[in-house]
């Protein structure tokens, strides 16, 4: 690695670490930024690198979230009692109970959703374009009206943690360095997966599926590594938020299919699709503008998100990477004697 | 379980009860049907996959429960809604369509998709989101001992339904812009090099449909309710009908409805009306399995 | 981020100014917040509700505003759209407590909102009196800093079971021959609505035959009503909040249902019988508040005085019923009121104590809050529209006409 490189890198991660403690008022939007970078940059791995446009992976997001909340409550309790008892009974988690269950339960949730991907991708991975598109959002769609119908998880009622037991602040610094440590380990990870072979047969899969099939590339094989790692982040990310979010319905929360199962599409498409930074800058942009903005449209920044989505996908598809690398290729390692001679040929 | 049995138990017992459903389904499934049909119609010819459908649909009833608020009659808000969504998408093909119908697939999906959400919200800052219908007044004919009740306003919409999608078909058969759309769909290069003004198709075509929604919608309104956010419903049956019926295929449309519509209640009242969503969109996934598997067979991929 | 946060407090400002108005200049102000529904599936009464709170601001200027010591203070809301979903609901709570330094919190609309902010407030011990949020389950967490003006929902629909075993009794049957149907929307208020009624009519031994929970996009029931009709259960339950009322009482309508006793919530917020007309006759509708009651207060005067001054503000409503959401949301506010005089401090916790020794009589109904934060000092009445009228039939201290019964099918 280049000097220059190693201090870009140590910046923004001295960055990462001391963010929460110069901006202790805003450690929970800063979490929420980190979900928002995360499940951009997951989506991307098949969306932008492998060329599948899933419109579902908030079904990962939701049975994270739900696989978090059952293995933490039935390390105690038994779960249909548990939330059978909205009535009446007050149910009290130890400290320990408490751990144990953060720490199976967000790691359960991110091995159960690779699983789930693996089932629901050697099904949908059939397939193509929009129809995938379109087969991933009723997935989506179908699994948050199953699980709000079922009893066992609460149903309607949705399903409530046990609260963080120490003390406020120690807790959202916890809940922002959980987030804070997956993105960061995301980001290595892919950094690494993107230039290997590995990286450069999933690009082949989105350039042409019958030519990487044709030179020996077992295509399905690849499609469903890839999502169910990206599965697993998501998953990963759901499970925490379950236990910083406490109590959560399972259709206006956990299977949000129209709105984080969608920004985490405009994000990586404001950004760029198909790059490394493209996910993160996205995001940042989208959650900075949404957090400044958001809450003084009351009832416009639906209209707004509807008219970002479209002037982004008309007229702004590349995004701020694809507009970088159009204007600025050398930033790219693409020198422009290399450009020129590539148009003369 | 025990539930489910009991609902079976029920449709045995009282073989009536199959005929309600089967009627229920129908007349829900018409409607669903010509939603559905305006989507084969930009689907096949202009390659548009549009998820703002259901809000076309809403905003067609939102027209016509406006108009009956004035004092107009209720039954004029179905013309009025298909000239009034004629010229929105008029409007949506100039500014938004126009320029994503050369761009790959999602592109379309997802655009139409900002737009969807657009106009939900706006019809909730314009309209309310209180849940709006409008009551015709007419009799509800019964037969069985009550058992099968044909509300007179659900007739009259089926019937206007029949009509639209009869003067649609016509209209596709013998005139020559029906000819021309139908010349586009089979090949838009070869239309162009004829002579045929493509744009002005892609044009016309994206209206028509937002046109026929909005009638749709018109009706809707006179018969159940509307909601500022229940487009996704319509949309999510409109491209459940259309996978199942392919595209460019008006009778299997039609029949796609009416069946879906017909399953739909049958899944309800079996199951619980609370898995009806569920089951639309489990249909949906069915549908796409089984087109996968014929497929598979010719060694090609769905797409 | 320094520039955000002056930035969103620039904001902030030029919102509340908008919103101001003519409010008597010489008192300062008393910031509140709140998270509240004016998008998605509950935007309907978020904005009741909200409209409640801006009234009783309204009405408490002018009867001098909140005379703390010798100031005087004037109640304003910082409101967030909250798009009726906890996850948002509890973010911006955060960020009304963390960024905008709200020190009391008025409550969103519906349970399922109200406990996604709950341990939020509790965490910072933000005294919260909401008005909207009637689920049991709030109520049995332990916590400290939640007051809620209305009574829990439990009790929402369990009287119309009680009343339908009385007349089968008096009919010469008994009250576990009844037959129960239920049709409940999949969220958390109409569940705890649907526990409460199945709790009572296991009470009686009654027979539940329908069972079933609607979806959040409703628009048609009738495999439900066709159920009933095979079934023939002599009471049915529908809770959906608006579209659920206006679905059930159209194809009730529709297929010319004959039960002896029809309950729902939501009549008013629905407006059923501007909507239906004789559709919607003999139908129960339970509710927090009815005009007709005799409670009254000095700054609202009496229920009925509430509602006219209420349309006279908000003329929207006319020619329609205020419904309970928006005086129990004034409610709410009063109590804040109430509670800063007495606490003569602005200090949270002093203020948390005085809202828990609460014991005021409003328009609205007394209200006293137990140990966990419930009202306990006010019961739901059951109105029963009769030609297009809502009369008060239940209970029968309160009952200003008789209970038509069995109903008709119209």
């Amino acid at each position: 690695m280049k000097k220059n490189t190693v201090i870009f890198y140590g910046l923004i991660l001295a960055f990462i670490i001391v963010a929460p403690f110069i901006f202790p008022d805003f450690r929970t939007q800063l979490a929420a930024l980190w979900l928002m970078i995360i499940v951009a940059m997951t989506w991307d791995m098949t969306g932008g690198q492998m060329g599948y446009n899933s419109l579902g992976n908030i079904v990962f997001y939701g049975t994270g979230m739900y696989v978090a909340a059952v293995v933490t409550i039935a390390l105690a309790y038994d779960v249909g009692a548990y939330t059978n008892a909205f009535g009446g009974g007050v149910y009290k988690f130890t400290d320990q109970q408490y751990f144990l269950g953060m720490l199976l339960g967000i790691l359960g949730a991110g091995v159960f959703c690779s699983i789930i991907a693996v089932v629901i991708g050697f099904v949908t991975f059939g397939l193509r374009g929009p129809y995938f598109a379109i087969g991933t959002l009723g997935v989506a769609i179908a699994a948050g009206e199953l699980v709000s119908n079922w009893e066992w998880v609460g149903g309607g009622q949705g399903i409530a943690l046990p609260v963080y037991p120490g003390d406020l602040d120690t807790g959202k610094v916890l809940f922002y360095f959980l987030f804070a440590v997956t993105g960061v380990v995301l980001f290595i990870f892919l950094k690494w997966l993107y230039s290997t072979r590995f990286g450069a047969a999933i690009n082949a899969i989105r350039d042409d599926e019958e030519k990487a099939e044709a030179m020996g590339i077992h295509t399905l094989r690849y499609k469903l590594t890839t999502w169910a790692m990206s599965a697993f982040f998501v998953g990963v990310v759901g499970g925490i938020s379950a236990f910083q979010l406490i109590h959560f319905e399972p259709l206006e929360t956990a299977y949000q299919t129209i709105n984080l199962g969608i920004f985490m599409v405009v994000c990586v498409l404001l950004g760029g699709k198909g790059t490394l930074w493209g996910p993160i800058i996205g995001a940042i942009l989208f959650h900075v503008f949404k957090e400044v903005t958001w809450n003084y449209f009351l009832g416009w920044q639906w209209v707004a998100l509807g008219a970002l989505i479209v002037v982004t996908v008309v007229y702004f598809q590349d995004g701020v990477m694809g507009y970088l690398a159009h204007r600025k290729p050398e930033w790219f390692g693409v020198r422009l004697d290399d450009k020129k001679a590539e148009v003369s040929q | 379980m025990d539930q489910i049995l009991i609902n079976l138990s029920l449709l045995a017992e009282f073989p009536i009860v199959n005929l309600k459903i089967i009627l229920d389904g129908v007349m829900i499934g018409a409607l669903f049907a010509l939603a559905a049909y305006g989507l084969a119609l930009v689907w096949g010819v202009m390659n548009v996959k549009n998820l703002a459908q259901g809000d076309f649909v809403i905003a067609g009833g939102y027209v016509a429960w406006w108009m009956t608020q004035q004092g107009m009659p209720p039954l004029l808000g179905v013309p009025v809604a298909f000239i009034v969504l004629w010229g929105l998408g008029w409007v949506i093909y100039k500014t938004v369509i126009s320029r994503v119908i050369e761009r790959d697939l999602f592109t379309s999906l997802l655009a139409t998709f900002g737009l969807a959400i657009m106009m939900a919200q706006l019809l909730n800052l314009m309209f309310g989101s209180d849940t709006q219908s409008v009551a015709l007044g007419y009799k509800t004919l019964y037969f069985f001992d009550g058992l099968i009740d044909v509300p007179v306003a659900k007739l009259i919409g089926v019937l206007m339904a029949a009509t639209l999608a009869i003067g649609v078909i016509l209209f596709m058969k013998s005139s020559r812009m029906g000819q021309a759309i139908r010349a586009t769909a089979q090949d838009a290069r070869a239309a162009r090099v004829l002579g045929i003004d493509t744009e002005k198709v892609y044009a016309f075509t994206f209206s028509l449909n937002a046109a026929i929604c909005g009638a749709a919608g018109a009706i809707i309104v006179m018969v159940w309710i509307i909601q500022p956010f229940y487009g996704i419903t319509h949309s999510v049956r409109a491209f459940v009908i259309v996978t199942a019926a392919g595209l460019g295929n008006l009778p299997g449309v039609i029949a796609a409805g009416l069946g879906i519509g017909a399953l739909e209640q049958y899944g309800a009242h079996i199951f619980g009306i609370g898995y009806q969503q569920a089951i639309a969109v489990l249909l949906l996934i069915s549908v796409l399995l089984y087109r996968l598997i014929q497929q598979r067979r010719l060694r090609q991929s769905l797409q | 981020m320094k520039k955000i946060s002056a930035l969103t407090g620039l904001m902030a400002g030029a919102c509340m100014l908008m919103s101001q108005g003519s409010v008597a200049q010489e008192c300062e102000e008393l910031i509140l917040g709140s998270a509240i529904s004016l998008t998605g599936k509950y935007a309907t009464n978020g904005i009741h509700a909200k409209n409640g709170y801006e009234f009783a601001f309204k009405k408490i200027a002018e009867h001098g505003g909140v005379k703390i010591g010798d100031k005087c203070y004037n109640f304003k809301a910082i409101y967030y759209d909250d798009e009726s979903k906890g996850d948002r609901g509890a973010t911006l709570a955060e960020r009304l407590i963390n960024q905008d330094k709200v020190q009391y919190m008025l409550g969103p609309y519906s349970s399922g909102l109200t406990k996604a902010i709950a341990p939020v407030t509790e965490k910072y011990q933000i005294p919260m009196v909401e008005a909207e949020g009637a689920s049991r389950s709030l109520f049995n967490k332990g916590y400290k800093y939640l007051f809620a003006v209305l009574s829990t929902s439990e009790q929402y629909l369990a009287s119309a079971i009680t009343l339908a075993a009385e007349k089968a009794e008096s009919a010469g049957g008994k009250a576990s021959d009844v037959k129960v149907a239920v049709a409940v929307e999949n969220d958390p208020f109409s569940l705890d609505i649907r526990a409460g009624v199945l709790e009572d009519a296991k009470k009686f031994g009654m027979q539940i035959v329908i069972d079933e929970q609607l979806p959040r996009d409703l628009s048609d029931m009738s495999a439900i009503l066709t159920k009933a009709k095979l079934l023939k259960p002599d009471v049915l339950i529908v809770s959906g909040h608006s579209k659920g009322a206006a679905t059930a009482v159209r194809q009730i309508g529709e297929q010319n249902l004959s039960v002896p006793m029809v309950a729902m919530t939501h009549c008013e917020a629905a407006d059923v019988v501007g909507k239906f007309g004789a559709a919607a006759n003999d139908i129960l509708c339970s509710t927090q508040w009815a005009e007709t009651l005799t409670y009254s207060d000095s700054i609202f005067g009496t229920a009925a005085e509430y509602e006219v001054e209420f349309k006279a503000n908000y003329t929207e409503y006319e020619g329609k019923k205020v419904p309970y959401q928006t005086a129990q949301a004034s409610a709410a506010v009063y109590v804040f009121k109430d509670a800063f005089e007495r606490a003569g401090s602005l200090d949270k916790d002093v203020v948390r104590d005085a809202i828990a020794a609460t014991d005021l009589s409003t328009f609205y109904g007394q209200i006293k809050f137990s140990e966990a934060g419930n009202n306990i000092a006010k019961p739901m009445v059951l109105r029963q529209i009769q030609d297009g009228e809502y009369n008060v039939v239940a209970p029968s201290a309160f009952a200003s006409h008789p209970l038509n019964w069995p109903r008709k099918a119209q």
